[in-house]
């Protein structure tokens, strides 16, 4: 008899069970829908032709796919996207560098070495992360203008190279659970700080390093104000201001927009396809340590 | 030279570059700031001291800052409540789910990847006001078809939307983190103790959890006073001078700023309004932290 019952009460919170995943699903999927929708339609409009965009019932695959879209956006003179390409990965990679390398090198003091002043320093490193950025822009404007650096990459990339910090928080928190004898055994051998910090360091907190590349990278490559304040010459400009140049051209021709506007958004989810264990790892570091 | 000096200046070899950003890249700039804001500035001519006027004019002659700082509010004040409580019910609901946890995750993150020109490229298609997805999705189900970001009463949503669709991936990410950081053995123990899956949730899980909640709801607010891409691109139309969408009614903070300084050269008045947004934002900044007290439980520490 007991028996019969338990069976009967472990069927029903099966049920309860699979009704609950059912509903937990239902809504996740009927969420990420609203998610991935208008991903699909930027995808989508960009192979259309002009007359299939706006329309009510909206169409969800073009009659025919006009895949030459491309074509023509990527090779119009109003968007030069192999320079603008060109452009962006220099800002991107030469910030990056500059970040990583910077940001390591202040990481390891505040994480291994003993100075007078250390935790004031850190203190206020830690404060600057809540700074807000507008109270420090306009006179950063003016001084790269009397420096006769406005038009140029300089005011967008020189202050990567001193390190920011954030990665310089990221990278201490990460260098702290490296144990100390593995640098004490190096020490013992006369080995100086750089050499420990490039030797021992280094390949002990490389998913750390990686973690701050690629959000720099994406960070640079998605920067719209720095751009916009700081080029003027069309022939600078990277992949955001050439689209956001590119659609006060041509405002109506949705397809080409989006056609051009794909293309810069490709490779940065490519990169996430093929980097998702350290984006999400990033993330998810951001938020516990903070 | 003593071990320990040696060591300093060792020690600040390393820490030099970050020292001078602070100094060149922070404090300078900062005080600047403050400086700039108290002069006429034109960045042509040196600037000339006229004490307050700035502010004066700020809040008494210009009357398109009220409008900007009632944009900024109304947009923050709606999308980084939503923000937050999208980002949570999605975790939970990930946190609860069984299978699919890795697709569901990348769909709702995918998004925050997108850069923001792109996004506001996409939604501007998608809220058309003749036959975008959304009008055509409003008339589906028999609702009429709204203006959005034409429409003085719809284009700070239209703001908002894109926020949501765009801010939600990061806190929710950080906020499936702290739900799979719940000790197991806290669950367990409530369990014994007779309590269903809600209170468990709400008296449990939740209080663990408001050490996140509250680094997601600071970054979040910071970002969301400062928010300019979304709202410059969407009103973008080259000159200065033309509306900011619809009786500037996604003339946002930010943006005023920028064409004060960028489109108008007053420097001097745009530094003041960076002052004011600055102070608000410390002083809210403060007011959280405070608050936090109250309601944000860090593990160790005695419940009060």
């Amino acid at each position: 008899m007991t028996g019969v019952y338990k069976g009967q009460r472990s069927n029903a919170m099966k049920v309860q069970k699979l009704l609950g995943q059912g509903v937990v699903h239902g809504l996740l999927f009927s969420i990420s829908l609203l998610f991935l929708i208008p991903l699909w339609w930027l995808f989508v409009t960009s192979i259309k032709p002009l007359d299939q965009i706006l329309t009510i019932p909206p169409i969800w695959w073009p009659q025919p796919p006009q895949w030459e879209n491309y074509v023509a956006a990527l090779t119009s003179p109003a968007f030069p996207f192999w320079r603008l390409m060109g452009n962006t990965l220099f800002y991107c990679v030469t910030s990056t560098i500059g970040t990583v390398v910077s940001s390591a090198v202040v990481a390891y003091a505040f994480a291994r070495m003993r100075f007078t002043g250390r935790d004031l320093l850190f203190g206020i490193t830690l404060a600057t992360l809540l700074l807000p950025g507008v109270v420090t822009l306009i006179p950063t404007y003016v001084l790269f203008q009397r420096m006769g650096l406005v038009g140029t990459y300089a005011p967008l990339i020189i202050p990567y190279f001193f390190g920011s910090a954030f990665n310089i928080f990221l990278l201490r928190q990460f260098m702290l659970t490296i144990p100390v004898e593995l640098s004490d055994a190096a020490y013992v051998d006369g080995a100086g700080d750089f050499l420990i910090l490039w030797r021992i360091m280094v390949p002990l907190v490389k998913p750390a390093l990686i973690v701050v590349a690629i959000f720099n990278f994406i960070y640079a490559w998605n920067d719209f104000l720095g751009p916009l304040l700081y080029l003027d010459d069309s022939s600078r400009y990277p992949l955001s201001i050439g689209l956001y140049a590119f659609r006060t051209r041509f405002a109506l021709q949705w397809n080409l927009i989006t056609a051009a506007a794909l293309a810069i958004t490709i490779p940065l989810i490519a990169a996430f396809f093929v980097l998702q264990r350290y984006f999400i790892e990033g993330v998810t570091l951001t938020g516990l340590k903070g | 030279m003593s071990r320990k000096t040696r060591d300093n200046l060792r020690a600040y070899l390393f820490v030099s570059p970050w020292l001078i950003s602070l100094l060149v890249f922070t404090a300078y700039p900062m005080l600047a700031s403050f400086y700039f804001s108290m002069t006429r500035y034109t960045i042509v001519r040196p600037p000339v001291w006229i004490g307050l006027e700035n502010f004066r004019v700020m809040f008494t002659k210009d009357d398109l800052f009220w409008v900007a700082v009632w944009n900024t509010l109304y947009y923050t004040v709606v999308s980084v409540p939503l923000q937050m409580l999208v980002a949570l019910f999605l975790a939970t609901l990930l946190n609860l789910s069984t299978r699919g946890i890795g697709f569901y995750r990348t769909a709702f993150y995918l998004p925050a990847l997108v850069p923001a020109v792109v996004t506001t490229l996409l939604w501007m298609l998608i809220l058309d006001p003749r036959a975008g997805l959304a009008n055509a999705a409003l008339e589906a189900v028999g609702l009429p078809k709204l203006g959005w970001m034409y429409s003085v009463a719809w284009s700070k949503p239209s703001l908002i939307i894109i926020a949501l669709w765009t801010g939600v991936g990061q806190p929710m990410l950080i906020f499936l983190a702290g739900l799979k950081n719940v000790p197991q053995s806290l669950l367990e123990a409530a369990i014994i103790d007779g309590t269903n899956a809600w209170q468990r949730y709400w008296r449990v899980i939740i209080p663990l959890l408001t050490p996140t909640i509250f680094f997601n709801l600071l970054i979040t607010l910071i970002a969301s006073f400062q928010v300019f891409t979304t709202a410059f691109v969407a009103t973008a139309s080259a000159s200065g001078a033309s509306p900011a969408g619809p009786l500037n009614s996604m003339l946002v903070y930010m943006v005023h700023l920028y064409r004060q300084g960028f489109s108008y050269f007053a420097m001097g008045y745009a530094s003041a309004m960076a002052v004011v947004l600055f102070l608000v934002l410390v002083v809210l900044t403060l007011i959280l932290v405070r608050s936090s007290r109250e309601w944000v439980h860090y593990e160790g520490a005695s419940p009060r």
